[in-house]
């Protein structure tokens, strides 16, 4: 039980990553990554919710849309509840903790919107994980989405300096580092160099 | 007349939903392994985007200001599982191969923007033409991104094979930073085209 749990977070953070191999939350990763702190507050409020929502959506799932028989529900249940609880943490966020309000505030909002949280929930369900397995899951993609996010921010932060070609500055410049990232990650999955070109 | 020509038209090249606005991009790279696929995807979201247009518009005098972003979400979600279950019934190795990324249609920021940005406030007809342009749009954006990648990773098109027996493809093209690559480089080719340099902008 204890190894499964871990291969399915090590999997989630590493061979199988959120952004750069599945390509959910393409926007934050473009949108949100100019600076390393935007970049680490994105990814802790991410992580935060991506949690919650997958436990939540769970349970829905399970206690609710599966005993009802209404599973063809599941998209409107699912989108309706990521919204009402990104409000609902924000709300107790600005009650009890001010401090962390005023550092993850600003990114609440565009969660909603943020595929990684809503496809995580489905995956969660396609892979039928029981609780603490999905636990396990959220907290690896959210780790993984941090990683991603956290090295891409790094990268862009030296690309403002570097003499790109007109049409490639901004977002293709960035989508390249992307492909170089996501080929380094290619790695976890025990893809070698030669495999990838067709040598 | 000319003005639901120029609604429908704009959403083809000049604002392109993936190479110019830089919307949808998560369906965009996950999905356009194969032109197959890549066109599966850009009509369903077509679907559901002209839809929503449509309720949307026909709703937008009824729709209270303050709580008009959930109701939006409601329509959209609505429609996706209208067509996450038609194709299942109708194409359901097509509905297979893109796998979550059919109810993943309704955090399509596309979607949601046009149903913001233009339905809200424009009567019906310019709405169905505004959502079968951007559709389109998409659908096109789709198919270019994928073909270049179908073409490169595995030497076939629809399917069908294109390079010849002596072409080696690089499998590179079809896995996950093929997909950031080409979309990297047709953007920047976009923009070189258009001769104004770079987007910059993006929108979340």
């Amino acid at each position: 039980m204890a190894s499964e749990l871990i291969v399915i977070f090590v999997g989630a953070a590493l061979i199988n990553n959120v952004v750069l191999m599945q390509f959910l939350g393409i926007c934050p990763l473009l949108g949100v990554s100019r600076t390393l702190s935007m970049a680490k507050g994105m990814g802790a409020a991410v992580i935060f919710v991506m949690a919650i929502s997958s436990m939540v959506t769970w349970g829905l799932q399970h206690y609710v849309l599966e005993p009802m028989s209404i599973e063809y529900m599941q998209t409107v249940a699912f989108i309706l509840v990521i919204a009402t609880l990104v409000q609902f943490v924000e709300m107790v966020m600005l009650r009890y903790s001010p401090a962390l309000y005023r550092a993850l505030g600003v990114y609440l909002p565009l969660i909603t919107t943020n595929c990684a949280i809503m496809g995580v929930a489905l995956l969660n369900i396609r892979d039928n994980y029981g609780f603490i397995e999905t636990v396990s899951h959220a907290v690896g993609s959210g780790l993984g989405f941090i990683l991603a996010i956290i090295l891409f921010a790094g990268i862009r932060e030296r690309l403002e300096r570097a003499d790109v070609p007109a049409p490639m500055r901004g977002t293709p410049i960035a989508l390249v580092v992307a492909a170089l990232l996501s080929m380094a990650f290619m790695g976890f999955a025990g893809f070698g160099v030669a495999d990838m070109f067709g040598l | 007349m000319q003005r639901l020509w120029s609604d429908f038209h704009k959403g083809i090249l000049k604002e392109n939903a993936i190479l110019r606005l830089l919307l949808g991009l998560c369906p965009a790279l996950a999905v356009t392994t194969a032109a197959v696929n890549g066109l599966g995807m850009g009509l369903a979201s077509t679907a559901v985007l002209v839809s929503s247009n449509v309720l949307v518009s026909l709703l937008r005098r009824h729709i209270p200001d303050k709580i008009r972003i959930p109701c939006y979400i409601v329509i959209i979600a609505s429609f996706v599982t209208m067509v996450d279950l038609l194709m299942e019934a109708f194409v359901p190795e097509l509905h297979e191969a893109l796998g979550i990324f059919v109810p993943l249609i309704v955090v399509n920021c596309l979607i949601l923007g046009r149903a913001e940005a233009f339905a809200s406030r424009n009567p019906l007809a310019n709405a169905i033409s505004d959502g079968l342009g951007m559709g389109l749009g998409f659908t096109l954006g789709l198919v270019a991104l994928a073909s270049v990648r179908e073409i490169l990773g595995a030497g076939t098109l629809f399917g069908l094979s294109v390079m010849g027996s002596a072409f080696r493809p690089a499998l590179l093209m079809i896995l996950p930073p093929g997909a950031f690559l080409t979309l990297g480089l047709m953007v920047g080719l976009v923009n070189w085209w258009s001769g104004r340099g770079a987007t910059g902008h993006h929108g979340l």
